[in-house]
């Protein structure tokens, strides 16, 4: 403004200045555009990454090797008493039976050394399914059957190819004759690779080839289902509360402030609370989902009611006009009105939620949940763990069979995760539709 | 809903046109069957004081307009007459409106069964995202109005066919109420202001936002519910003003300068603030 006699630029010099400029704003745009592709091809690559490692290490695990023996199932040999009952069949000779039909199937081997290193082919928890069969099937005693059971975790891992034949005897943990053994029983076509039954039906084992994770999986279910019937309701309520009826005054501004808090305080910090008030104070029992549960649900429920309150806050005011303008009452417009609008949202919050407390292992460890439990939970009160305690605690095992088991319960865990998912985008889909 | 003032805006155009707001209301405020009576309110948001001492009453099966330019308080006291300003904390109420004699702002009232008598129409279409049926039926559930099925169907006919929209809907009832055109929408929510009875129908610019066309079926529309309903309508256009209402409110600054039959407040407006505005000087 000091020079008086400017009179603008002429429309000339103007255009020029303005073709420089676009030139420069195209360029800034391709960078722009160029830095997002980098970056969303760098996440996929990630991620396939990740899927990939995750796949080829896990889909093994979902399949193991079983070996087919045929039992002659001897009434006097297995159920001395024959009442068919299980505490009479604990008095039976299982592991006889089975041992025979092996020894059959591998020639009659002579020697105590011998015996012993063809007992090593088969799982030790053989006579277990050969008793559980035997209660299934009483008709079938006295004939002969032939069942499939699960071989040794270090044969199966031979038979995976992860042990060498080339390494020396003394450094490999299966002997020479056990080899000769597993060719024999190769030869027969005993040996088979199949989807493992254990994995799914069996529970926490320190045998790799038995241990399963239907446990951990029950009890993940029921921690799940005690942290969102808790922390569902009360975070909708709570954000309904202070979104729509809660004078803003500082009492809320603090209450506030702590809920944005809360969202970010360490998962372990609620265990130790859970420790110290559930299992300490109030007297609750240690490991059980109940506990579990309600840990989980005051860790989710700050992100039910941050996303809770941000869908209430986006359902337009022209509508609680509309409601109010009608004559609803408060109570009326928010449950006619705003929580139905507001529902997707605040099923996405928490969706994010839960699956956020499904991977959660420490607070779950503070509290106890990672003992060894053979029973399946029958209810939220019976001790149990979870998938990603089960993970947690496979991964630490020595054996070598576990890391497939380890990779096979992660592939369970996501697949329960995107089935919630999934599950969660068919309600909100079908909640938006009514409207 | 905030009540937006452009201070400078409103301090300029009186500065420039060096007019005081008068005191006292110019013109007849009373009619002699009022239906409602505002008495000496006042209303302010927190320190701002948006309406300043305004007695007005409401005729009895009459429509009367209030214009004045933005933020005059006009759409504020619209909002006093249904107590839709309780909705805001910082606003606060004083002085006496009356309905049928009965102080709206006393405790004793419940503010559900007055916006059962008032009912309001805004200035952007809302209706609710459900079908174009429960739109209108919401309001008579909720107050108990239908006591069967047909007569809620009798309820949501009717009140669809005084509001014009019979014909062009009773084919799609169970069609969702946002996938009407604008015009169509405010129909609605015409239709559903009607449906539960009420003796006064409030509309804050009801027009605004719709196109010429639907803006004259609308103001058609008002032409024959003012035979049942008294109306009270908040409008941008003086034109609007002219042709659909009985008497004629001007607002400035949250004061009530002028009110008169609408003949005379167009022809011959007893002040200069009004004479200015109706003939476009400012606003």
């Amino acid at each position: 403004m000091t020079d008086r006699t400017y009179q603008g630029l002429d429309p000339q010099q103007a255009a020029e200045r303005v073709a420089a400029s676009i030139n420069l704003r195209k360029r800034k745009e391709t960078r722009f555009v160029w830095l997002g592709k980098t970056a969303v091809a760098i996440a996929l690559g990630f991620l396939v990454l990740l899927f990939a490692g995750i796949l080829t290490k896990g889909i093994p695990g979902l399949f193991q090797y079983y070996v087919t023996l045929d039992l002659q199932l001897d009434a006097q040999q297995l159920d001395p008493s024959g009442q068919m009952t299980v505490e009479s069949l604990a008095g039976g000779d299982f592991d006889g039976v089975i041992r025979a039909s092996l020894y059959e199937a591998l020639g009659n081997p002579e020697g105590r050394k011998a015996k012993r290193e063809a007992r090593r082919l088969i799982s030790s928890g053989s006579s277990q399914r050969l008793m559980t069969y035997v209660l299934d099937n009483p008709e079938q005693l006295g004939s002969t059957v032939s069942i499939q059971f699960a071989v040794d975790d270090d044969v199966d891992t031979f038979l995976r190819g992860l042990i060498s034949r080339e390494t020396p005897e003394a450094d490999r943990r299966i002997s020479d004759q056990l080899i000769n053994y597993i060719d024999a029983l190769n030869a027969q076509g005993r040996i088979s690779y199949e989807i493992s039954d254990y994995l799914f039906f069996g529970s926490a084992s320190r045998d790799a080839e038995m241990a399963g994770i239907r446990g951990a999986l029950v009890g993940s279910i029921f921690t799940l289902l005690v942290c969102i019937v808790i922390a569902f309701p009360l975070g909708v309520a709570t954000a309904v509360y202070l979104e729509e009826m809660a004078p803003k005054n500082r009492l809320t501004e603090i209450i506030e402030i702590n809920i944005n808090n809360l969202a970010a305080v360490p998962s372990v910090v609620f265990g130790i609370m859970g420790l110290a008030i559930f299992i300490v104070a109030f007297g609750m029992p240690r490991s059980i989902p109940l506990v579990g549960g309600i840990v989980l649900a005051l860790m989710t429920l700050p992100t039910i009611i941050i996303s809770s309150r941000a869908a209430i806050r986006a359902v337009p005011p022209s509508i609680r006009d509309a409601a109010l303008g009608v004559g609803a009452s408060k109570m009326q417009t928010i449950m006619h009105h705003v929580l139905p609008l507001a529902m997707p949202g605040m099923l996405t919050g928490t969706i994010i939620g839960m699956a956020q407390a499904l991977g959660e292992t420490a607070p779950l460890l503070m509290i106890g949940m990672v003992a060894f439990i053979v029973d399946v939970p029958a209810g939220v009160t019976d001790p149990g763990t979870v998938l990603p305690v089960q993970i947690f605690m496979w991964a630490d095992f020595a054996e070598r069979m576990f890391v497939q088991k380890t990779s096979a319960a992660i592939i369970v865990l996501l697949a329960f995760l995107i089935s919630m998912n999934a599950a969660a985008i068919l309600l909100r889909k079908k909640l938006e539709r009514r409207w | 809903m905030e009540i937006v003032v452009s201070d400078s805006m409103v301090q300029n155009t009186n500065q420039v046109e060096g007019r005081a707001v008068p005191e006292k209301t110019l013109g007849n405020i009373h009619v002699d069957n009022p239906r409602m009576t505002a008495r000496n309110v006042d209303v302010f948001y927190g320190d701002k004081h948006a309406i300043d001492n305004i007695s007005l009453d409401i005729g009895a099966s009459q429509v009367i307009s209030f214009i004045g330019p933005s933020g005059c308080g006009k759409s504020t006291f619209l909002r006093c007459l249904n107590r839709m300003n309780d909705t805001i904390d910082i606003c606060q109420v004083e002085g006496e409106i009356k309905i049928d004699q009965q102080n709206i702002y006393d405790p004793a009232i419940d503010v559900v069964s007055l916006r059962a008598r008032v009912g309001m129409v805004f200035q952007k279409p809302n209706p609710f995202p459900k079908s174009i049926f429960d739109n209108i039926a919401y309001g008579p559930r909720i107050h108990g109005l239908a006591a069967s099925k047909v007569e809620l169907d009798q309820i949501v006919e009717s009140s669809l066919q005084r509001a014009g929209l019979w014909e062009e809907v009773k084919d799609r009832l169970d069609q969702p109420g946002t996938g009407l055109s604008g015009g169509q929408q405010q129909r609605l929510c015409i239709a559903r202001a009607i449906a539960v009875s009420p003796e006064v129908i409030l509309m804050d610019e009801p027009c605004s936002a719709l196109d010429p066309i639907a803006t004259a079926k609308v103001e058609e529309l008002i032409h024959e519910l003012r035979e049942q309903y008294t109306i009270v309508i908040v409008t941008h256009s003086m034109q609007q003003a002219a042709r659909v209402s009985d008497r004629t409110a001007y607002f400035h600054l949250g004061k009530l300068v002028e009110v008169g039959e609408t003949k005379q407040i167009f022809t011959n407006p007893q002040h200069e603030l009004t004479q200015d505005y109706i003939t476009g000087r400012f606003g």
